[in-house]
């Protein structure tokens, strides 16, 4: 099976075309760099985003404070994260980095605050 | 009259790259005038991925972007950050007034750096018929709402136009809960870049109507609903071609426009077309010693280039002052 991708990794956006067996791909064409090679690899095997939202903060400079998961997460638990993080309320001053959720849905990678706020 | 070696106005990208340049070409008093009570610009509201990846070969979001530069700052105590600080006036002796909680401030620079930023355009520019119901919101200032008041401002939402924040705020409000009917897209392609296209839009099956405008906004107090109508290739209507969308929020995403006010009031030369500065070189206007950097000189796609270019900035202003600049053309 022949498959079109468009590669998110950078802003150049190149068209991808994988060769697909068994779920697997088995040739790519269009990449302009290797970068090209693992997008269209998780992207078939299994799509992958960096998830960004913000949780709500209580008794600091801010309402909201912004975060994301440290690692690209699979795209199917997008919506089951937001819920979980619904359920946060940050009270104490955060860095960029300070993790807000440990492996997060047991995807094995850390909701992190992508702000500093005090 | 206070006077100063160097005031920088605006504290986003531009003006901290600018500011932390001049002084690494010796300029040693700097004021950092920002009307925010932060430093970031509108970094802070863009919380989502697609920063950096050219300044800092890395995938960051908005604040951290913003972060590196903030850290930098603070560690100059040269360079002095007055937040709050919303400059209203400008001569062209380079003469600022600015409002502070509780006063009003006069000074005098040696000389300036303007890195006011963009601004939407608004529903006015573009020109939608229909009646004036409350729910009609620029892209931008929605993204404010959510991410830093945190505040859904509507639950039924309707794009007009495919530029990068609509398509960004597509997908932020269906994750809060919202349901996008569509992205309507006069043109016959997006004007965004595809990867908003492919991880804002089609991850989630949002409908766009390309080749489409919106023909009138309806309600009473509050937007209703749009119809919106296929254009042909002179973007005018082809009759017979309408749908009617039913929502409570109209989002306009049309694009950016230099913020420029303070230097036209000084009398710098300002293309009325693009509202930029007239000027063969990046970052120059028509009066010497005022410079002008990041979005408010041209719009730039990625904040990459906007650091870059007010790094440049901080050198032309440093070489104007009288100092021996590092970084002439590598
Ligand atoms: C709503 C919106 C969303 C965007 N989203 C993206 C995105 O997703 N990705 C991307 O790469 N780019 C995005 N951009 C473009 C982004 O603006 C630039 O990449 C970059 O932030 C521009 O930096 P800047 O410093 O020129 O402007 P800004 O970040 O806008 O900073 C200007 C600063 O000047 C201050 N200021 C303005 N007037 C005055 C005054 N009179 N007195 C004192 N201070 C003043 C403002 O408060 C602000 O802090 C977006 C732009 C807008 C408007
Ligand atoms: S293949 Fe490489 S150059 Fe092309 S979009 Fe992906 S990361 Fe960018």
């Amino acid at each position: 099976m022949k498959k079109k991708l468009t590669c998110i990794e950078c802003p150049a956006g190149c068209t991808l075309t994988a060769y697909i067996e068994d779920d697997k791909v088995v040739k790519l064409e269009g990449g302009k760099c290797p970068k090209g090679e693992s997008y269209a690899i998780s992207e078939v095997e299994n799509p992958r985003r960096i998830f960004t939202s913000t949780v709500r903060a209580k008794g600091l400079s801010v309402k909201m404070i912004p975060v994301r998961t440290v690692a690209p997460i699979p795209k199917a638990l997008i919506f089951q994260m937001m819920r979980e993080i619904k359920k946060i309320v940050v009270t104490g001053p955060v860095e960029v980095g300070t993790v807000i959720i440990k492996d997060l849905l047991d995807t094995g990678t850390d909701l992190v605050s992508t702000r500093a706020v005090q | 009259m206070i006077n100063r070696e160097l005031v920088v106005v605006g504290g986003g990208p531009a003006g901290m790259a600018a500011a932390i340049s001049a002084y690494e070409n010796g300029v040693r008093d700097i004021l950092l005038l920002e009307r925010d009570q932060y430093l970031g610009g509108i970094l802070n509201q863009c919380i989502h991925t697609g920063f950096g990846l050219d300044y800092f070969d890395e995938v960051l979001t908005g604040p951290e972007y913003a972060d590196r530069f903030i850290k930098k700052i603070r560690n100059i105590p040269e360079i002095e950050v007055s937040l709050r600080s919303f400059v209203v006036d400008l001569t062209e002796d380079k003469v600022l007034t600015y409002l502070k909680p509780g006063s009003v401030e006069t000074i005098k620079a040696g000389a300036l750096i303007m890195a006011t930023g963009c601004r939407e355009r608004t529903r006015e520019m573009i020109h939608i018929p229909g009646t004036r119901p409350a729910g009609v919101f620029s892209a931008g200032l929605a993204q404010k709402f959510i991410n830093i008041e945190g505040l859904l401002p509507g639950k039924k939402i309707v794009i007009v136009g495919s530029g990068d924040i609509g398509l960004i705020m597509a997908r932020r409000f269906l994750l809060e809960g919202a349901e996008v009917e569509g992205i309507v897209e006069i043109k016959s392609e997006s004007r965004g870049l595809i990867r908003n296209m492919v991880q804002c839009v089609e991850d989630f099956n949002i409908p766009v109507y390309f080749n489409h405008k919106i023909s009138g906004i309806y309600g009473k107090d509050r937007v209703e609903k749009v119809d919106i109508v296929r254009v042909d290739k002179e973007f005018n209507k082809v009759a017979g071609t309408e749908t009617r969308l039913d929502c409570d929020t109209v989002l306009i995403s049309v694009g950016l426009i230099p913020e420029n006010e303070l230097i036209e009031m000084a009398g710098v030369e300002i293309d009325k077309k693009t509202n930029s500065p007239v000027s063969k070189e990046v970052n120059r206007t028509s009066i010497p010693g005022i410079f002008v950097c990041g979005n408010s000189f041209k719009v730039y796609d990625l904040v990459d280039t906007v650091s870059n270019e007010s790094i440049k900035a901080g050198c032309m202003i440093a070489e104007y002052l009288g100092y021996k600049i590092t970084c002439n053309e590598e």
